[in-house]
């Protein structure tokens, strides 16, 4: 019974608390500076391993695609297939490894320690929703640094794509960069971001839930925060896919 | 003025655990109250359940005619601004200095300019002897001062009640005799309703007008400070006496068995010692919530221990006072003597 119940219960708990924020979501006064403090936190804390993650990630992806249209002699699909899969799948996947792991897992151990200190139930008896003083900010900051991010990933990863293939494997540049288009469109860029809009909230409410309900000193918050990111890996990557079934049966494909 | 808190029938259990059963009791309006229990009776949860953090499983919470328990998300922070709460570790905000805890309630609630908070703030700040600290962070201040700020950030709304989660844990004696005067001296000019949630014995027997005492999962005895300290009921008087003789335990109350082997033994309590006086204000002005002393012994026929309610009406800081008139030795003092008697 408790087994069926309690991860119920919890699923359930992390809904309210979803519902709550949106609620809160236009309420004022709209907390600029706490916005704009965690923008420039979540960035810190993201941007340098986003990139040099990103680096390897496109690398990777230019040598088996070098690989493999030479072994189907497309030669000349080498940038429209790489450019295809760092925009479509690799920079949303690197983005949500990195906004889950580093900005969620901040965002837990910060609200977790604050709860354990009994600063949120501080804040509550002095009148204030910590729901809107803390956790609306920092889920609206975490979606725009995950735009952002998979923005930087999507450069980075092209760039080290060009650089393996044209340096490393000796591709042409011109084909390389005159493919681009051959089987990309706009439409790969919207859900791009659309997915690291998503993955931005769900990982800051995640993280925020579990942070909140952290309990039991010191070690709770550490727990939590290992919850949080394993909880936000999975929720992440079945989004990321839910959301290419969605654009595969709703946006036409190049032929 | 403060305002009554009324409790009534008060259940609250965490899954199967319950933590306490049919809590009922009211909190006089402007008076000092103390809820005792032994470690782990769900103390701490019953203050949370009071200002509305925890929802009990049953019961009602009426504080100016609205039931706390099943008022609205948004009325639920409104009647939260009566409230002062002190918790345990203070509850400072880590990332702000102490002049900004102080002054966080006034700037988020209030339309008052920024010299009208810096005045307020400090002023609070003077009161519980904080001066000069204003631009520390909470993390570089001991256990003591951030208990200190937590009571001036409570204080800077001008509560109606303060709730105070065990001021003495972490305090040495004598900061704790301060702070003790200090919430007397708060009730005497300010007139909110205190309750302190505490396991100190000294505290207990010399500050409040009422004790409540928490057991096994119920509320054992709630009443003014003179009924509980004569009364002869097992519980209590093990407990506000500070005995191992008696129905408390070290794990959870003790068996049956062992209870049994106790009365056999022929292990009698001691003789209840003498009631202290109250502690009075530092000026020696009467607080509205304050009675007479022996008034309830009385009133109600209870003759109370030899000894009781002698020594004067003193206060931490009366100077001329000597070491045997000091209230918290007056308990120890007598505490010897009824023994030998």
């Amino acid at each position: 019974m408790n087994v069926l119940v309690s991860p119920l219960k919890q699923a359930g708990a992390f809904f309210a608390l979803f519902l709550d924020v949106m609620r809160a979501l236009p309420k004022r006064p709209f907390q600029t500076k706490e916005f704009i403090q965690q923008c420039w936190f979540i960035a810190s804390v993201t941007i340098v391993p986003t990139a040099l993650v990103s680096i390897p990630f496109g690398a990777v992806i230019a040598l088996q695609l070098g690989t493999l249209t030479r072994q189907l002699g497309a030669q000349s699909f080498t940038g429209a297939a790489s450019v295809l899969a760092v925009v479509r799948e690799a920079s949303p996947i690197v983005t949500a490894l990195l906004v889950a792991g580093a900005g969620g897992s901040a965002i837990c151990a910060d609200l977790g320690s604050r709860k354990i200190r009994e600063e949120i139930d501080a804040m509550e008896v002095l009148g204030i929703s910590p729901i809107q003083r803390l956790v609306v900010p920092r889920v609206l900051a975490c979606m725009l640094v995950a735009v952002l991010l998979n923005g930087l990933v999507s450069v980075v990863g092209v760039a080290g794509g060009y650089f393996f293939n044209v340096v490393i494997q000796g591709g042409t540049p011109g084909a390389y960069l005159a493919s681009f288009t051959a089987l990309a469109q706009l439409a790969d860029l919207w859900t791009s971001e659309i997915k690291a809009l998503l993955f931005g909230l769900v990982a800051a409410v995640v993280a925020s839930y579990k942070g909140l309900t952290a309990g039991g000193g010191p070690k709770g918050v550490g727990d939590a925060v290992n919850q949080s990111v394993v909880i936000t890996f999975m929720l992440l990557f079945v989004i990321n896919f839910v959301v290419s079934a969605i654009y595969f049966q709703v946006v036409p494909q190049k032929v | 003025m403060g305002v009554a808190i009324d409790v009534q029938g008060l259940t609250k259990s965490f899954g199967s655990q319950l933590i306490w059963n049919d809590v009922t009791l009211t909190l006089p309006a402007g008076e000092i109250s103390v809820m005792l229990g032994p470690s782990g009776t769900g103390k701490s949860v019953f203050l949370k359940t009071l200002v509305g953090l925890l929802k009990p499983d049953k019961g009602s919470i009426v504080i100016n005619g609205a039931d706390l328990v099943t008022l609205k998300e948004h009325d639920l922070y409104e009647v939260r601004k009566l409230f002062g709460v002190l918790f345990q570790d203070g509850a400072l905000f880590g990332s702000m200095n102490l002049f900004d805890n102080v002054a966080f309630p006034l700037r988020e609630h209030t339309k008052k300019t920024e010299s009208e908070i810096r005045k307020i703030s400090l002023e609070k700040m003077e009161l519980v002897g904080l001066q000069g600290a204003e631009d520390k962070l909470p993390g570089e201040i001991s256990g003591g001062m951030r208990k200190r700020a937590g009571l001036a950030r409570a204080l800077v709304l001008d509560p109606e009640i303060l709730l105070i989660d065990e001021p003495d844990s972490g305090l040495d004696p004598v900061r704790t005799s301060y702070i003790n005067q200090l919430f007397i001296d708060l009730n005497a000019q300010i007139d909110a309703t205190f309750l302190i949630v505490t396991h100190d014995i000294n505290t207990a027997r010399t500050v409040p007008d009422n004790i409540g005492l928490l057991y096994h999962k119920h509320l054992a005895m709630f009443g003014p400070r003179e009924m509980l300290l004569s009364s002869e009921e097992p519980v209590v008087r093990q407990f506000l006496n500070a005995q191992t003789v008696g129905p408390i335990g070290m794990s959870e109350e003790k068996d049956a068995d062992e209870l049994a082997a106790e009365a056999a033994s022929g292990q009698q309590l001691p003789p209840l010692p003498p009631i202290a006086p109250q502690l009075g204000t530092s000026n020696g002005e009467p607080r509205r919530g304050e009675r007479p002393a022996g008034e309830w012994c009385r009133a109600n026929g209870v003759i109370p221990p030899p000894g009781s309610f002698q020594g004067p009406h003193t206060s931490v800081q009366v100077p001329e006072r000597t070491l045997d008139q000091r209230p918290e030795l007056d308990v120890g003092a007598s505490l010897d003597h009824g023994a030998a008697s």
